[in-house]
């Protein structure tokens, strides 16, 4: 199993290193860090996660910055160590509040604490915050996290609505608060990752939505939740028939009719495509543990009795059309010898109500670009654009400037660029620049349409009646549009 | 991200003054507190204990303060305890001596009412790695083991798997792994029975060679009661020993089908997990588990699709990595399978590079008649990305596809658009396709020529490229008008050539050239043969001056030799066997996929169990055989089978340095082994000592002895390896080497090509100076009959043994004969 665990700074510093089972030698930290730095092999520019040398195998994850780092000379499951590195920060920043080298250096034996009961020569035992905190008996020491930029995709909470506590997100599992008692509070954060690409003219060639229903409770006394979905939510829509199709024999056939009363179960079997346009279609989904599927098939609820920190209750991925929520039009065109023009249009393709945050846009140019000049729209605030010679890339960013919300819904941002070439293009220019790639989140907005319906918690007593933040957001993860 | 504060600047080197005056500091601190019981000593302690902890994380040696720190453990506090043990732990084996210190108070901290302390207490005692304390050690896992609460079993459990690794045979003599068993089998709490279970597998599996007692009860572990009671319990347990019980029972032999079936219905919901771990470990049950039933076995494939790539959108970039890499196998074993799924293989812009590498391999694979024109246009879009070596691989798999369909009309204009792009990486990844293509469709050659033609050699630098642009001057000479001058102004500037490989192409063309435009390139091949005789490159030398004596000689032969009609390549060989490929379907779920190759050739210490794949370890798979051998003649019976073996998987293999001894072939276009006569041809001129032989001197021999070899006999090594286990030596024989033979023997290649010539194949050899050969051979007519030689050759003694087995051993004598006289027609002999 896992011979050791190390967490690395940016500059390779041991932050904490645990030998569980003294194979492998001490140098690895630095091996590993070396070979990471100085990857350059098969033309790669980013080491993969998991390599081996010399007999020993590395496998890292890289989170906030710092190099979550497991050796070993088994043939383990990679998804199984990488999953563990994975848990391991979590459960980390659940106690730290906020993860990152400072607050590692300031509880380093909090962490140590955590490690030797996480994992117990090199097998791991639980990774669950709820069963470590009978076991772990440092306080963290929490940073300062006003001063810290908060980290995750939960972060863009901050910026977002004035509802949220800015603090809620970075606030560590067991700390309590200074003011006395401990908040009861739980945040359900729909989160999802959406991509799509747009051909040259304009049309989707592929979209897909990952997304998340991450939870993170403070309620005490495990209390049981439910969370109910859309009611005319369905799952599986390429794989319903599949199992029909075929002839099984007669030993099969125990397999396919288990199968399809287990679909039946989690409702696989239902088909709306063919009753109601509206329906939200996932192609798959899967559950945190402590998940209880009981009436999901009725009534689309989940139930579910909430660990303590932070989860991923539910994944779900889904390839079922739907409205991206900005569209693109970049241009360019030869405007004389040596001289190109750059128009991009960006469209925001939702509710006036809705306000996006951030948004970049980056469009490669031709390698013979030598010089842009931008020309804004006029009366633009919080907007920059700018030419970034070593990569030869526009950038062009759209941020909230003050009180001004910029990216509201339906709202529409062009950028024009003269590009000045140093020597004469060959062929097609629209060959040698783009794709363009847009990068945004937008808080409360979900590009698929899932929604909780409600969220209940199970009374303790009758004044009990805990925070509950249901907040979504949509992030882009590949946002492409060719030229 | 705001950048981090600087770390305390310590030195890691002990030596170092400021690291011991530290050092001897915190000794007079603790020494101070040592007896304090005045209020706050304990946080004042805490404070210390911190330092000396955050110095020794640093790698500062705070190993004098051993005593200093045992003094100040006496307390109560939980959290010093903690301190403590941590730093005993970490340098108990390396000062034994002051391990001892420690002993007393772990001891009592066993014994201590509250069960976390007892726990703590007795992890640390078995975590000093101290032999000669073992004996304190019996005691307390033995009360730890029935110790009332499951912490404390718990921990006693891992205890037991710990004294083992110090003590085998304190272990063993407690009696420990039984009590072990009974506590699998009966304790309450799950996580108690999996550290039973991962901690007997790993005694047993220590054992297992030394003692067949052992070896029994590993297979015990595999008894249907105990995966049953397991299975039964699977909920309890959580994710991580989930994946050990999942990983226990894909070792599994079912009884009978309603036992896979029980298996499968009952682990069904566990592929809805969100943990990617417990999903594969699934996976991997449900795919061993219906290998023999292909119906089923499909059907698994098509269940597991869509929970894998969920996975691979739901985590970070590298476990996406590790779940793709599993796709990226199953896509190799069933293209077919996937072939409607091809856009989720599209690369995203936030995928990191090693992500959209198995990506592009993916989309290789899967492209068929249905999806090639999509998969091909989206590649299409990534060859002109800013991402040069995504662009190169881009490209690359266009080719690929080129070379595995049938209708490559399409495929062929769009590679020519790439030349157009006039981009450098983006022409020469191209022209080193276009060559493999006309290789394989000598028909586009004409739509191809025009366009190469116009390709200004200036702007053509890499090696490869070059190398690819003049090997078509050469061979199209006749089509393109400027060839003879190209080559001419190429040859003018020989001596900025840096690259043998370009020189050596360009001799090649010039020689080509000449036979078809001989007044036209005269000067030119006569400049070439000049430069290349005055050529530093032992090769260059060679090949020009082998030209210039055969020009010499006769220019119809040289002709001949040079530039023979060729066929078409029907199929480039295959880089990866499907054996290999099947060893590391085996071992699904396991790095081995994601390093693509079996784990024996990643890790050099690895051990097989049985004896005799310790010698194939040591020595290199015959790769050139194993292409040459034409397997292909066997696909298209089974889906599975056919078109994993069908794939071109040339991708480098991305991760760590190749291991001893396996020297697979890493480079797609060096590795191409073609099938064609005019390979054969070029490498007999690149070899020139090689002995020249004709086919039909072979045939001949063959009849004379009665014995016809089949040309195309294919074994795989696993085959190999078990036949060479289960045969006895039907023929043993020392025979004396001749000095020319040891003086050939300095290039092994040689020699198995030319023992191909004669239909002995060879599966695997040896470095010097011991040249070890695995040769095997099959006879041509009747049922299938193979024969393995041994060859072992020793150059300073010059004595060659040979050994032989055979499945007809009655044949081996006359199969000897014809080893013997192939042998000496090498001149070995």
């Amino acid at each position: 199993m896992i011979a050791q665990f190390f967490v690395l700074s940016q500059r390779g510093d041991n932050i904490v290193f645990r030998d569980y089972r003294g194979e492998v030698s001490k140098g690895s930290a630095e091996i590993f860090f070396r070979k990471v730095k100085f990857w350059k092999e098969d033309e790669e520019e980013e080491a993969p996660p998991v390599f081996n040398v010399d007999g020993v195998n590395y496998i890292h994850v890289k989170i906030a910055g710092l190099f979550f780092v497991a050796t070993t000379r088994v043939n383990v499951s990679p998804s199984l160590v990488l999953e563990l590195l994975q848990r391991i920060a979590r459960v980390t920043k659940d106690y730290l509040g906020v993860l990152n080298e400072d607050s590692l250096r300031k509880n380093f034996v909090l962490v140590y604490e955590l490690l030797d009961e996480v994992i117990d020569f090199g097998y791991p035992q639980t990774t669950s915050t709820e069963v470590l905190k009978s076991y772990v008996f440092n306080e963290p020491i929490v940073i300062d996290s006003a001063r810290v930029p908060p980290l995750g995709p939960a972060s863009m909470f901050m910026q977002g609505t004035k509802k949220m506590p800015g603090t809620a997100i970075t606030k560590s599992v067991i700390v309590t608060e200074p003011g006395g008692r401990k908040r009861e509070e739980i945040f359900v954060d729909i989160i999802e990752k959406i991509s799509v690409t747009f051909s040259s003219s304009g049309y989707i060639l592929t979209s897909e939505i990952d997304g998340t229903i991450q939870m993170k409770s403070y309620l005490t006394g495990s209390p049981e939740i439910r969370l109910a979905l859309n009611e005319d939510l369905s799952i599986g829509r390429n794989s319903s028939s599949v199992y029909g199709e075929n002839k099984p024999s007669l030993l099969a056939a125990d397999y396919i009719v288990a199968l399809f009363s287990l679909k039946l179960q989690i409702g696989y079997v239902t088909d709306y495509r063919s009753s109601s346009g509206g329906a939200v279609i996932l192609d798959d989904c899967n559950f945190h543990e402590s998940v209880r599927l009981d009436s999901f098939d009725v009534d689309r609820t989940l139930s579910l009795i909430p660990p303590d920190g932070e989860f991923a209750a539910m994944n779900y991925r889904m390839t079922q059309e739907f409205k991206p929520p900005f569209r693109v039009n970049p241009l360019i065109e030869e405007a004389g010898q040596l001289k190109a023009e750059v128009i991009i249009k960006i469209h925001a393709d939702f509710a006036p109500s809705v306000t996006a945050n951030t948004i970049t846009v980056q469009m490669p140019v031709p390698t013979y670009t030598a010089r842009v000049s931008f020309e804004l729209e006029s009366g633009a605030v919080g907007q920059t654009a700018d030419f970034k010679e070593g990569a030869k890339r526009l950038e062009w960013c759209l941020k909230k400037a003050g009180k001004m919300l910029q990216i509201v819904g339906g709202s529409e941002h062009t950028l024009r660029a003269k590009l000045t070439f140093s020597q004469e293009s060959h062929g097609n220019i629209a060959r040698e620049a783009g794709p363009i790639n847009m990068n945004f989140t937008i808080p409360m907005y979900n590009a698929s349409k899932l929604q909780v319906r409600y969220l209940h918690i199970a009374k303790k007593s009758p004044s009990y009646n805990p925070y509950r933040w249901v907040r979504y957001v949509t992030q882009s993860n590949s946002y492409v549009a060719r030229l | 991200m705001a950048p981090p504060p600087a770390p305390p600047q310590k030195s890691p080197s002990p030596s170092q003054p400021s690291g011991k005056s530290e050092v001897s500091d915190l000794k007079l601190q603790l020494r101070q507190l040592a007896g304090s019981r005045a209020p706050g000593a304990d946080d004042s302690k805490r404070d210390l204990f911190k330092r000396v902890i955050s110095y020794m994380t640093v790698g500062i040696d705070v190993s004098a303060a051993f005593s200093e720190m045992v003094m100040c453990s006496a307390t109560s506090d939980i959290v010093l305890k903690k301190m403590c043990y941590l730093y005993v732990g970490n340098y108990a084996r390396c000062h034994p001596d002051l391990a001892l210190l420690t002993i007393n108070f772990l001891q009592k901290d066993c014994h201590d009412e509250d069960p976390m302390i007892r726990g703590l207490a007795l992890r640390s005692l078995c975590s000093l790695r101290v032999p000669n304390l073992v004996e304190y050690l019996v005691a307390p896992l033995g009360a730890g083991l029935k110790d009332g609460s499951s912490y404390v079993r718990m921990v006693a459990a891992v205890g037991v798997l710990k004294l083992h690794h110090i003590s085998a045979a304190t272990c063993l003599d407690s009696d420990f792994p039984a009590v072990l068993k009974s506590l699998m089998l009966t304790d309450p709490d799950a996580q108690v029975v999996a550290n039973c279970l991962f901690v007997l597998q790993e005694i047993w599996n220590l054992e297992a060679n030394k003692s067949e007692e052992a070896a029994r009860e590993r297979e015990t572990l595999l008894s249907k009661k105990i995966v049953y009671y397991l299975l039964n319990r699977i909920k309890e347990f959580n994710e991580w020993a989930q994946c050990l019980v999942l990983e226990l029972v894909a070792k599994y032999i079912p009884s009978d089908t309603d036992d896979i079936f029980d298996i499968m219905n009952l682990l069904e919901d566990r592929l809805q997990h969100a943990n990617g771990a417990v999903v594969l470990a699934t996976i991997k049950v449900f795919l061993h588990l219906t290998m023999s039933m292909t119906d089923v076995h499909q059907q698994v494939y098509e269940r597991i699709k869509a929970p894998l790539l969920t996975l691979v959108g739901s985590g970070s970039s590298e476990q996406s990595y590790a779940v793709l890499s599993h796709l990226h196998l199953l896509v190799m074993r069933a293209p077919m399978l996937f072939s409607s799924d091809y856009k989720h293989f599209y690369c995203q812009f936030s995928d990191p590079s090693y992500v959209k590498k198995l990506k592009l391999e993916m989309l290789t694979a899967i492209a068929n008649e249905s999806n090639t024109y999509e998969i091909v246009t989206e590649l299409c879009e990534y060859a002109g990305n800013v991402d040069v070596p995504i662009a190169r691989e881009s490209i690359r798999a266009v080719g690929k596809i080129a070379l595995q369909q049938y209708d490559v009309n399409a495929i062929v204009d769009r590679l020519l658009q790439f030349l157009e792009m006039e981009k450098d990486y983006v022409t020469a990844e191209t022209l080193v396709l276009v060559k493999d293509l006309l290789r394989k469709y000598p028909q586009w050659s004409h739509d191809c020529i025009a366009v190469v033609g116009n390709i200004s050699s200036k702007n053509v630098q890499e090696p490869k490229a070059k190398a690819a642009l003049i090997w078509m001057l050469g061979e199209y000479s006749q089509d393109m008008p400027d060839a003879p001058y190209i080559l001419e102004s190429l040859i003018e500037n020989w001596d900025e050539e840096n690259a043998a490989e370009v020189r050596l192409h360009l001799l090649t063309a010039a020689m080509k050239c000449f036979f078809k435009r001989p007044p036209e390139t005269q000067k030119a091949l006569g400049a070439a043969l000049a430069a290349g005789l005055a050529d530093s490159h032992q090769d260059v030398h060679d090949r020009a001056l082998f030209y210039h004596r055969l020009l010499q000689y006769d220019v119809s032969v040289a002709e001949h030799v040079v530039n023979p009609p060729k066929q078409a390549v029907s199929v480039f060989a295959d880089t990866q066997s499907s054996e290999i490929k099947d060893r590391i379907f085996d071992e699904f779920n396991s790095l081995s996929v994601v390093y693509q190759k079996p784990y024996m050739f990643t890790d050099k210490e690895h051990r097989e169990p049985f004896e005799f794949s310790e010698e194939i370890g040591n020595l290199s798979l015959g790769q050139e055989s194993v292409g040459n051998a034409p397997r292909y003649d066997e696909s298209d019976k089974d889906l599975l089978l056919s078109t994993s073996e069908r794939e071109e998987n040339g991708g480098p293999s991305t991760n760590g340095p190749a291991a001893s001894g396996y020297s697979a072939p890493t480079d797609y276009n060096s590795s191409l082994v073609s099938l064609s006569s005019q390979t054969q041809s070029e490498t007999a001129i690149s070899d020139p000592g090689m002995p020249k032989y004709t086919s039909q001197m072979t045939l001949a021999i063959d009849d004379l002895l009665g014995l016809s070899l089949n040309p195309k006999a294919a074994l795989d090594p696993g085959t190999f390896q078990r036949k060479w286990g289960q045969l006895a030596v039907s023929i043993s024989q020392d025979c004396s080497v001749s000095p020319q033979g040891v003086a050939a023997l300095t290039t092994p290649q040689a020699l198995i090509r030319h023992m191909q010539t004669s239909s002995i194949q060879c599966i695997a050899r040896g470095q010097s100076p011991n040249f070890k050969f695995f040769f095997f051979a099959q006879k041509l007519d009747g049922p299938p009959s193979f024969f393995l030689v041994e060859c072992l050759v020793n150059t300073s003694s010059a004595k060659a043994q040979v050994k032989i087995k055979a499945d007809d051993a009655t044949a081996s004598e006359v199969f000897f004969g014809l080893f013997q006289s192939a042998l000496s027609k090498f001149g070995v002999l």
